[in-house]
C-alpha cells in the first residue's frame, strides 16, 4: 500500500528526527527505506479484525517502588559527561534557542 | 596461570573457591590472552585491568565462596559500567563514562565476578554482524575474514577465543543468540523482564533483554541465577522468584515434547545448517524426547513486524542523544536546532540513521495506524501462535541462524537482506519468550552452527536442561577455534 517514498518524504522525516542528511544519504534512504517498507507491506494482508495490539509482553503489572528519598547523582557527577557543563552554575549550557 | 584446562566459569569458580588457583591468577591469565589476541579480533573496545585486579585481590581475601568467585566477565558496551567508558560502539557516546553501574554489573560483582572490560557491538545494538560499530568489526575467531555475528559480536568472540569464560550481551531481535551461534558458544536470551534492564542503553524497550554468553548451558544457568530477579530501579523487571537454574540440569530430556516448525525450514536455510539441525533432532529422539511437528502460521511476518516495532521504539529512545547532557556535540553551530541536527548527523552511523528514519516514518501522522498499530496487532498473533504451540510441546526447536557466518563486507550494501537473516530469532523477542542457542556443529570449512530452543515464559529451567543435556552428549561446545596470537 505504501506509495513510493519520495525525496520530499525523506526531507520531512529527517526534520522530525532532527537529522541533517547529505544529498547522497537522502538518495540512498529513498531507495533503501522504500525497499524495507515494500517488504513490510506484507502485513497489510493479514486480517487483524478484533485483534488487540501488543505494546508490551509483561506477565504482571509493573511494580512501583516506594516514593522515598534516596541517594542520587551529585550535581558534579551529572555534569561530568556534558560537552558544555558549567560547574559554577551547576547547569548544562546550550547554544541560543531563538535564532 | 598454569592450569589451562580452566575454560568454563564453573571450573574457574570451583578452583578459586577451593583455593587451587587465585582470582588474581585467573584475571592475569585473561588479560594475557586479551593482550595476545584482541588486536586481531577486535572483541574489546576497552579493558579495565586495574579495577579487575583490585577486585580479584578482594575476592581472594574475602569472597572465595561466592557463586561466581573469580570468574572474569566481558561486558557488551551498551551496558553502563561506572568509571569504564561505555560507547554502545557509537561515535555519539565516544568517551562517555557512566556515573553508575547497571543492575547486572552490581549483581555480577556482588557474586564475585570480575569485569574485564567492554566488548564491541553494532552501534546501539543495531545489526547482525558488528559491521555497524563505529570502531570497526569484530572478527570471527574461526576465520577472521568472517563476521562474528551481532550485535553482541565482541562478547561472542571474547568467549569463543578464550579471552573470557563468560560475557553479557543484549538481545532485541537475536543479538545474543545469533553471534553465539556464529562463533560456536552458548547464548541465552531470558524471558522479557527476567533480567533488569536498568543501565542498559535502550534500543527497543519492549524487546530488549540482557543475557549471558557462555561456553556451556551450565555456565549460562549459573550466570542467570545471579542476573535475574526484581529490581527497584526497573519497573518492568519481573517479580517472579528466581530458581537455582543449575539444579534443573538433570541431563535428561526423556519425555520432553519438542516442537519442530518444519514449514519455516523449507526455504532460505543453508544445507549445512539443516544437516546439523536434523542431526540434533536425532540426538534428542535417541535420548527419549518426543518430536512433534508444529505450525507457527504468522512466523513469516515476524521480520516485517519486528522492523516496524523495533525502529519505532528506537526512534523515540535515541531522541535523548542531543549533545546536551553527555556524549558528542558538533562544533561551530549557530543555534540549538542546528546543534541537535549536526550533532546527531555527525554522531550516528548509517544504520542507526536508517532505523531512526524508518521508526520516525512509521510513527508519523498518517502512517501510525497502517504500520505501527498494525504491527502491534500482528505481534499479538505471533504471540498466540506460540501460546498454542506450548499447549502441545515443552519447547520449540529450530536453527538459530539460517546460514553460518558470511564474509565481512559481503552484505553491507543491502540492509533488507541482512534483516532477513533474523528470521529464526525475532519471534522470541516479539513474544517475550526465553530462547537458548547452543553449538550443534561445524560446516565443512569449520564455521560454527547453532541450535535454538524457545520456551514458555520463565521456563528457562527447561531450556537450560535441554541445552545442557545436548552439550553433555555432543561436545560441540568444547570445540575451540585455533586462534594465533
Amino acid at each position: 500500500m505504501a506509495e513510493r517514498l519520495t525525496r520530499k518524504d525523506v526531507d520531512r522525516i529527517a526534520t522530525l528526527a532532527r537529522l541533517e542528511l547529505s544529498d547522497a544519504e537522502k538518495d540512498l534512504f529513498v531507495r533503501q527505506l522504500t525497499e524495507v517498507l515494500e517488504y513490510a507491506d506484507q502485513i497489510q494482508a493479514i486480517d487483524t479484525t478484533n485483534v488487540p495490539p501488543t505494546s508490551h509482553v509483561l506477565s504482571s503489572t509493573p511494580v512501583d517502588r516506594a516514593d522515598e528519598p534516596r541517594p542520587c547523582l551529585t550535581n558534579a557527577e551529572a555534569l561530568a559527561n556534558a560537552p558544555d557543563g558549567s560547574p559554577q552554575t551547576g547547569l548544562f549550557r546550550v547554544p541560543r534557542v531563538i535564532g | 596461570m598454569s592450569d589451562t584446562a580452566l575454560t568454563t566459569a564453573r571450573d574457574i569458580r570451583d578452583a578459586v573457591s577451593s583455593g587451587r588457583v587465585s582470582a588474581v591468577e585467573v584475571v592475569q591469565a585473561a588479560f594475557a590472552r586479551i593482550d595476545s589476541t584482541n588486536a586481531s579480533l577486535n572483541a574489546f573496545l576497552a579493558v579495565a585491568a586495574e579495577r579487575a585486579l583490585e577486585r580479584a585481590r578482594t575476592i581472594d581475601r574475602e569472597h572465595r565462596k561466592a557463586p561466581l568467585a573469580g570468574v572474569p566477565v566481558a561486558i557488551k558496551d551498551n551496558i553502563c559500567t561506572r568509571g569504564i567508558q561505555t560507547t554502545a560502539a557509537s561515535r555519539i557516546l565516544k568517551n562517555f563514562v557512566p556515573p553508575y553501574d547497571a543492575t547486572v554489573i552490581s549483581r555480577l560483582e556482588s557474586a564475585g565476578a570480575i569485569i574485564l572490560g567492554k566488548t564491541n557491538c553494532d552501534e546501539f545494538a543495531m545489526g547482525s554482524s558488528t559491521e555497524n560499530s563505529a570502531f570497526g568489526p569484530s572478527r570471527n575467531p574461526w576465520n577472521p575474514e568472517y563476521i562474528s555475528g551481532g550485535s553482541s559480536g565482541g562478547s561472542a568472540v571474547a568467549v569463543a577465543s578464550g579471552m573470557a569464560p563468560l560475557a553479557l550481551g543484549s538481545d532485541t531481535g537475536g543479538s545474543i543468540r545469533q553471534p553465539a551461534s556464529l562463533c560456536g558458544v552458548t547464548g541465552l536470551k531470558p524471558t522479557y523482564g527476567r533480567v533488569p534492564r536498568f543501565g542498559l542503553i535502550a534500543f527497543a524497550s519492549s524487546l530488549d533483554q540482557i543475557g549471558p554468553l557462555a561456553r556451556t548451558a551450565h555456565d549460562a544457568a549459573i550466570a542467570l541465577s545471579v542476573l535475574a530477579g526484581a529490581d527497584p530501579l526497573d519497573a518492568t523487571a519481573a517479580q517472579e522468584p528466581v530458581p537455582d537454574y543449575a539444579s534443573a540440569l538433570t541431563g535428561e530430556v526423556r519425555g520432553l515434547r519438542l516442537g519442530v516448525p518444519r514449514r519455516m525450514l523449507e526455504q532460505g536455510v543453508d544445507d549445512s545448517v539443516l544437516g546439523c539441525f536434523y542431526h540434533a533432532l536425532e540426538v534428542f529422539r535417541a535420548r527419549g524426547a518426543e518430536l512433534i511437528d508444529i505450525e507457527l502460521p504468522h512466523a513469516k511476518y515476524a521480520i516485517a513486524t519486528y522492523y516496524i516495532v523495533a525502529t519505532a521504539e528506537a526512534s523515540s529512545n535515541l531522541a535523548r542523544f542531543d549533545g546536551v547532557r553527555y556524549g558528542y556535540r558538533a562544533a561551530g553551530v549557530r543555534d540549538l536546532k542546528e546543534m541537535y541536527e549536526k550533532t546527531r548527523s555527525e554522531g550516528f552511523g548509517p544504520e542507526v540513521k536508517r532505523r531512526i528514519m524508518l521508526g520516525t516514518y512509521v510513527l508519523s501522522a498518517g502512517y501510525y495506524d497502517a504500520y505501527y498499530l498494525k504491527a502491534q496487532r500482528v505481534r499479538t498473533l505471533i504471540r498466540r501462535d506460540y501460546e498454542q504451540a506450548f499447549q502441545k510441546v515443552d519447547a520449540v526447536v529450530m536453527p538459530t541462524s539460517p546460514t553460518p557466518a558470511f564474509k565481512i563486507g559481503e552484505r553491507v550494501e543491502d540492509p533488507l537482506q541482512l534483516y532477513l537473516t533474523d528470521i529464526f530469532t525475532v519471534s522470541a523477542n516479539l513474544a517475550g519468550l526465553p530462547a537458548l542457542s547452543v553449538p550443534c556443529g561445524l560446516t565443512p570449512n569449520r564455521l560454527p552452527i547453532g541450535l535454538q530452543m524457545t520456551g514458555r515464559p520463565f521456563d528457562e529451567p527447561t531450556l537450560l536442561r535441554i541445552g545442557d543435556a545436548y552439550e553433555r552428549d555432543t561436545k560441540w561446545w568444547a570445540e575451540m577455534p585455533n586462534v594465533s596470537g
